[in-house]
C-alpha cells in the first residue's frame, strides 16, 4: 500500500508542490480532490518537497488534496483494440469505448540509435500532385506544414490522413477547436479509415498539460506500431499549440525564457518528438507530417524557425495552396529517381515555367507590355494552378505526370520547355 | 584514499544537486546509481557547480527514476577521452561510446546507463620502438609507432605527465593491444610508470604538449572555388559558417569533409538531425579517397550527438571532437574538424545555465558564452611539435541563428575569434545558387589561392553588378546604361561560373586548386575585356552562350580529351565578341 499525502504547500497555474518521501523523477501521481481525481507528474525534487504538473489542471484542487505516488512513469495502453478509438493527451478515452489497459508503454522514450537508422528509400503515395510530384513525401520523414491560421491545413491533414498508403495513422490534436475534431473525426469514419486510425486529442478547451502529452503518446504508440512492422502515418496539428504549451508550464515554473517568451530548451524538446520519425531495419517505419501555424505569417518566429531547423524540409500553404517554391522535401532524391524516368524532368521543366510565369505575370500587373512568350507563360500558368495545385486535385502519380506532359503541350512547343529532346520524344503527347 | 560518497538531494531535468563527504573536484565525473534488481543503473553526470558544499551536476542521460537519497559514485577524474590507435573510421556518440557497438549491445534505441570503452581491448597493433632507454623524454614526445591506415599512429608519453621522464625499458617490436605496457619510464624522483598505447584526457582542457604554435599561413584547399578563392581558410585556421535553415549549410560541411586536403576529418553532429549522419555513415565507407585510395572513412571519425540525444552529451561532444583532434595533431598530421552545429551547442550550455538559475545575458544565453565559444576556436592551430614536425587542427563550425539574423550572441560571439566567415544568404539559396556564401558580406584574413589584387579586382566588379542590379529594378533594364548593363553581366557570369558550384556534379563538386587558378585566369581575362555589343538583348545572349559553354568546361574532367577544346571554346568568345 503506497503512502497517501494530505498537504499541498504550493499551488500555481497547473503546478503543485507538496513534501513526499521516496518519490522517484517523472513519477506519477493520482491526486483526489473536490473537483475529481487527476494524474501529475513529477517534474523537479528538492529535498522532500516534490514538484508536480497536473495534468487535468490544478483548478479546484485544495490544500488538502489526498495525493496518492503511483510508482511508474507516464505510460499508455497498447494493442490493436487501440484502432479506431480516441483519446485524451493522458491517454482516457474520449469516445464512449471502454477505457483500455493493456500492455502498458512508457512515454518518451530513447532516442534511436544512429548507428541502426538506414536511408529512407520509399515513398509515401497521398494522391496531391503538389506532393507526389514536386515534394515527394518519403517513409520515416519529418515534415511540418507552415501555415498562417485560417489555411485549410486540418483538411489537408485529413485528406492525407485518408488516401496516404500507409498501415496505421496516428492523429495528434493539440489545441484543436471542438468543430475541427468532430470534422477529422466523421471525415475519417464516412471514408472508413477511421478503423486504421488512433487519434489522441487535445481540444482548446482542455487542460493545458494534456497538450504537452499529446505528441509523446502518439509517438509512443506510433513506435509500438512502428516495431511490429506497420507503416505508420503521424499527423500532428497544431505544434504551435504544443509549443506554447510548454511556454505556458514554463513560465509558471519561473524559468528564464529565451526568445519570445518560449524556454530555452524549445529546440531539444520539439527535436526529441520531430526525431522519433525513424525507418527501422527489418521493421516498420514512422513518418510525421506536423502543422505548424505561423502566428503573424512570420516564418522566423521561434516555433516555426526550430522547425525548420529540425525537420526535413517544409511545406509552405498559403491560400489554399501547397506553395512550391519555399516548400521542399529534402528526401526526395532518394525516391524519385525510381519512379518513373520522367518525373525529375516533368518536376524540374514545370517548376521552372512556373517561375518565369510568376515573373511574367509581375511584368503584367506592373502595365508593361506582354510579348507571346509572356503570354504563353500566363497561359502555362493558369493552367497549373486550377489543374495541378489545387488542392481538390487527386490523382495519382503516373497520372499527374500525365496530367504534367499535357499541360505543357497545350501551352508551348517542345523545344520551348528546356525538356531534354531525349525525354520530350518519348513523353510528349501526340497530336 | 577514500572514495568521495554522494547523496542526491534533489533533481531538475538533466541538473541534479548532490551532497557529499569528502573531496570533489569541478568537471569531476560521477555515477548516479538508481537502485536495480540485480545492478544500479549508472548514470554518468559531470559537475558544473559547487556551492555551499552542495554540487550541481548534469547528468548525460534522462533523470526519468532518480530519487531523493539516491547514491552518487565520484570517480575521481575529470570528463577524459581515452586516446589511442583505432580511433579512426569509427562512429561515437558525444562522451566516444562506439555506437554500432552499443546497437549491437541494445539494438534499436539507446539505452541509458550502457558505456562501453571507445578503443578495442582485443585489437593488436604492430609496435615499432622509437625511443631507447636513458632518453629522456616531456609529455607528447614518441616511444613508439603502431601504424593505423596510411598513417604512423604515434605513441607517447601522457600528455598528463608533468616534468622530464627517463625510458628505462621499450618493448620490442611486436603485437600489443591498447592496454599493454610498451615502456616503463622513471620520473625525477625515481618513481616507475608504465607508457601504454593508449592514454587519458580531460575533454575540457586543450592540449598543450607542443613547442610553439604558428601562425596560420598556407591556404587549406576545399575544393569549393568560392571559399578556396574569395573567402579561403587556413591550415590551423578558424572559420564559421552561418546560415538559416535551408541554405545548405550540411552540405558545404558535407562537401567539405570528402574533398579537403587534410589528413584526417573530425565530423562533430552536435544537435542536428540524425538522418544527416546516416548519410556520411552509409556513403563514406563506399567513397575513394583519391589521395590515398583507401575508403574516406578510413581518414573519418564521426562524433554524433543527434538532436534527440541527451543535451548535457551534446556540450561534452565539441569537447571530445576537438580532443581527437588535438590527439592526432600530435602525430604531425593536419587535422579538419566540422563542427555542425555551434548554435545546438551554445543552446545546450544555455539549458544547463537556466536549470542552474544564473542571470542570464542576451536572448537568455550565459553570460560566459563568448568565453566558452572563444576557448573552443582557440583549440585550432598550427604547432611545432618537440621533435620540430607541424601538425594543424582547423576548426570549421557551423551557425544557426535564430529566423537567419546574424545579429544574434552565437554568430556575433563566433565571428569575432574566427578567421573567416562564410555567410549563407537566404536570397542565394531561395534562387538556387549554391553554395548560397554571400560574395559581398562574407570575408576571410587568410591568403587565397589567388593572388590579392586580382581577388579583389573580381570582387569589385562583383560589388559593381549588384549596385546595377539594384538600380535596374527601379529604372528597368531601358533605363539602364549599357556600360553599366555590361557590368551586371559580368557578375552574373561571375556568379554562376565561378561562386556557383554543383555539388551533385561528379566533375564539379570539387575543383582542386590547380584547376581553380586556370578557370581563374579564363574568367579574369574575359571580364577584364571592354565589350561592344549593338544592344542589352545581343549582349544578354552572348553572355548566355558564354555562360553555357563555361559550366560545360567546369564539368569535364581535367584528364578528358575534351578539356582543352572546351576551354578553347570558352576562350574563343573574347577573340569573337565585338570590342570596343
Amino acid at each position: 500500500m503506497r503512502k497517501l499525502y494530505h498537504q499541498i504547500d504550493n499551488i500555481s497555474g497547473s503546478v503543485v508542490t507538496l513534501r513526499a518521501e521516496g518519490v522517484k523523477n517523472r513519477e506519477l501521481a493520482e491526486i483526489d480532490s473536490r473537483v475529481g481525481t487527476s494524474l501529475a507528474q513529477v517534474i523537479k525534487l528538492a529535498g522532500d518537497e516534490v514538484t508536480l504538473q497536473v495534468f487535468a489542471g490544478a483548478r479546484g484542487v485544495a490544500t488538502d488534496a489526498q495525493v496518492r505516488f503511483l510508482g511508474h512513469p507516464m505510460q499508455v495502453p497498447f494493442g490493436d483494440e487501440l484502432l479506431g478509438r480516441v483519446f485524451t493527451g493522458s491517454a482516457k478515452p474520449r469516445d464512449n469505448g471502454p477505457e483500455l489497459t493493456m500492455n502498458p508503454t512508457d512515454i518518451g522514450t530513447p532516442s534511436v540509435n544512429p548507428a541502426k537508422r538506414i536511408i529512407p528509400r520509399h515513398m509515401v503515395r497521398t494522391g496531391i500532385p503538389m506532393i507526389d510530384v514536386f515534394n515527394t513525401l518519403v517513409e520515416s520523414q519529418k515534415l511540418p506544414i507552415f501555415a498562417r491560421a485560417g489555411e485549410p491545413y486540418n483538411e489537408l491533414l485529413a485528406r492525407i490522413a485518408l488516401q496516404a498508403e500507409v498501415d496505421v495513422i496516428i492523429l495528434g490534436g493539440m489545441g484543436l477547436k471542438h468543430d475541427d475534431y468532430l470534422a477529422f473525426r466523421d471525415k475519417l469514419d464516412a471514408s472508413g479509415a477511421l478503423s486504421r486510425t488512433v487519434m489522441f486529442v487535445h481540444t482548446a478547451a482542455d487542460p493545458v498539460v494534456e497538450c504537452m502529452l499529446v505528441p509523446d503518446v502518439s509517438l509512443a504508440v506510433a513506435e509500438q506500431f512502428a516495431l511490429k512492422g506497420k507503416r505508420v502515418l503521424v499527423l500532428l496539428t497544431d505544434m504551435t499549440s504544443f509549443a506554447d504549451a510548454m511556454k505556458e508550464i514554463a513560465i509558471t515554473m519561473e524559468q528564464i525564457p529565451s526568445n519570445r517568451g518560449y524556454p530555452g530548451d524549445l529546440y531539444s524538446q520539439l527535436a526529441a518528438r520531430y526525431e522519433k520519425a525513424v525507418d527501422f531495419e527489418g521493421a516498420g517505419s514512422i513518418t510525421i507530417l506536423a502543422v505548424t501555424t505561423m502566428p503573424g505569417d512570420d516564418v522566423t518566429h521561434p516555433v516555426p524557425d526550430n522547425t525548420g531547423y529540425i525537420t526535413e524540409g517544409q511545406f509552405y500553404l498559403r491560400n489554399g495552396r501547397i506553395e512550391p517554391f519555399g516548400s521542399l522535401s529534402r528526401l526526395k532524391q532518394q525516391v524519385n529517381k525510381d519512379t518513373r524516368e520522367d518525373h525529375r524532368t516533368i518536376m524540374d521543366a514545370m517548376i521552372k515555367l512556373y517561375a518565369q510565369y510568376k515573373d511574367a505575370a509581375e511584368k503584367q500587373s506592373m502595365g508593361f507590355r506582354m510579348s507571346e512568350w509572356d503570354k504563353k507563360l500566363l497561359r502555362y500558368g493558369a493552367r497549373f494552378e486550377e489543374k495541378m495545385m489545387d488542392l481538390s486535385v487527386n490523382i495519382p502519380l503516373e497520372q499527374a505526370l500525365d496530367l504534367g506532359w499535357q499541360i505543357l503541350a497545350e501551352c508551348f512547343e517542345p523545344m520551348e520547355t528546356g525538356i531534354p529532346t531525349k525525354m520530350s520524344d518519348k513523353f510528349w503527347p501526340k497530336k | 584514499m577514500d572514495k568521495t560518497i554522494g547523496k542526491v538531494t534533489g533533481v531538475n531535468g538533466n541538473m541534479i544537486t548532490v551532497a557529499f563527504t569528502g573531496a570533489v573536484a569541478q568537471n569531476e565525473v560521477g555515477y548516479a546509481c538508481i537502485p536495480g534488481k540485480d545492478r544500479p543503473l549508472r548514470l554518468m553526470s559531470e559537475i558544473v557547480r559547487i556551492r555551499d558544499g552542495v554540487a550541481d551536476m548534469q547528468v548525460f542521460e534522462d533523470t526519468r527514476d532518480l530519487q531523493v537519497g539516491d547514491a552518487l559514485e565520484f570517480s575521481g577524474d575529470m570528463l577524459a577521452a581515452e586516446l589511442g590507435p583505432g580511433l579512426l573510421g569509427r562512429v561515437y556518440d558525444g562522451l566516444l561510446n562506439p555506437l554500432p557497438e552499443l546497437a549491437e549491445q541494445c539494438g534499436f534505441f539507446l539505452q541509458r546507463g550502457t558505456y562501453l570503452p571507445s578503443l578495442d581491448r582485443t585489437t593488436k597493433w604492430a609496435f615499432t620502438p622509437v625511443a631507447k632507454p636513458g632518453d629522456r623524454l616531456t609529455a607528447g614526445e614518441t616511444v613508439g609507432t603502431v601504424p593505423e591506415g596510411v598513417h604512423t599512429h604515434r605513441i607517447m608519453i601522457p600528455f598528463a605527465w608533468r616534468g622530464v621522464y627517463t625510458v628505462k625499458s621499450v618493448a620490442p617490436a611486436g603485437e600489443y593491444t591498447v592496454e599493454d605496457t610498451v615502456a616503463t619510464v622513471t620520473d625525477a624522483k625515481g618513481q616507475e610508470h608504465e607508457v601504454k598505447l593508449m592514454q587519458r584526457w580531460p575533454v575540457k582542457l586543450p592540449i598543450t604538449c607542443y613547442a610553439e604554435r604558428l601562425r596560420p599561413t598556407e591556404t587549406l584547399s576545399t575544393g569549393i572555388r568560392s571559399v578556396d578563392t574569395f573567402f579561403p581558410v587556413a591550415v590551423g585556421g578558424t572559420y564559421c559558417i552561418p546560415g538559416p535553415f535551408g541554405a545548405g549549410k550540411t552540405v558545404i560541411q558535407h562537401q567539405t569533409s570528402q574533398y579537403a586536403d587534410v589528413d584526417i576529418v573530425i565530423v562533430a553532429a552536435c544537435g542536428e538531425r540524425a538522418g544527416e549522419v546516416v548519410e556520411t555513415l552509409r556513403e563514406f565507407p563506399e567513397l575513394i579517397d583519391p589521395k590515398t585510395g583507401r575508403t574516406l572513412m578510413d581518414r573519418t571519425v564521426i562524433i554524433c550527438n543527434t538532436s534527440s540525444m541527451p543535451v548535457a552529451a551534446r556540450e561534452a561532444s565539441v569537447y571530445t571532437a576537438v580532443t581527437l583532434a588535438g590527439y592526432y595533431r600530435q602525430m604531425g598530421l593536419n587535422v579538419l574538424l566540422l563542427a555542425d552545429s555551434t548554435s545546438r551547442w551554445a543552446q545546450a550550455l544555455r539549458e544547463m545555465s537556466g536549470r542552474l538559475e544564473e542571470i542570464p545575458g542576451d536572448e537568455a544565453f550565459p553570460a560566459y558564452l563568448e568565453s566558452v565559444i572563444a576557448g573552443f576556436y582557440e583549440r585550432a592551430g598550427r604547432v611545432r611539435l618537440k621533435d620540430g614536425s607541424i601538425g594543424s587542427v582547423t576548426i570549421g563550425g557551423t551557425v544557426s541563428p535564430a529566423g537567419g539574423n546574424f545579429d544574434e550572441p552565437v554568430t556575433q560571439a563566433t565571428l569575432k575569434v574566427v578567421g573567416a566567415f562564410h555567410g549563407l544568404s537566404r536570397a542565394r539559396s531561395d534562387a538556387r545558387r549554391y553554395p548560397a556564401i554571400d560574395p559581398l558580406d562574407s570575408w576571410s584574413k587568410y591568403p587565397s589561392v589567388i593572388e590579392q589584387p586580382r581577388v579583389e579586382a573580381l570582387r569589385d566588379l562583383l560589388r559593381k553588378g549588384a549596385d546595377v542590379e539594384q538600380m535596374m529594378k527601379v529604372v528597368g533594364e531601358e533605363g539602364t546604361a549599357m556600360d553599366d548593363f555590361m557590368a551586371f553581366l559580368k557578375k552574373e557570369l561571375i556568379d554562376a561560373v565561378y561562386l556557383q558550384q554543383n555539388a551533385f556534379n561528379e566533375v564539379d563538386a570539387c575543383c582542386p586548386v590547380a584547376r581553380q587558378r586556370e578557370a581563374f585566369d579564363v574568367l579574369e581575362k574575359i571580364v577584364s575585356e571592354r565589350y561592344a555589343y549593338a544592344d542589352k538583348a545581343e549582349a544578354r545572349r552572348a553572355f548566355l552562350q558564354l555562360q553555357q559553354a563555361f559550366i560545360d568546361w567546369n564539368n569535364t574532367p581535367a584528364d578528358s580529351p575534351d578539356y582543352a577544346t572546351r576551354r578553347e571554346a570558352v576562350l574563343n568568345f573574347v577573340a569573337e565578341a565585338p570590342h570596343a
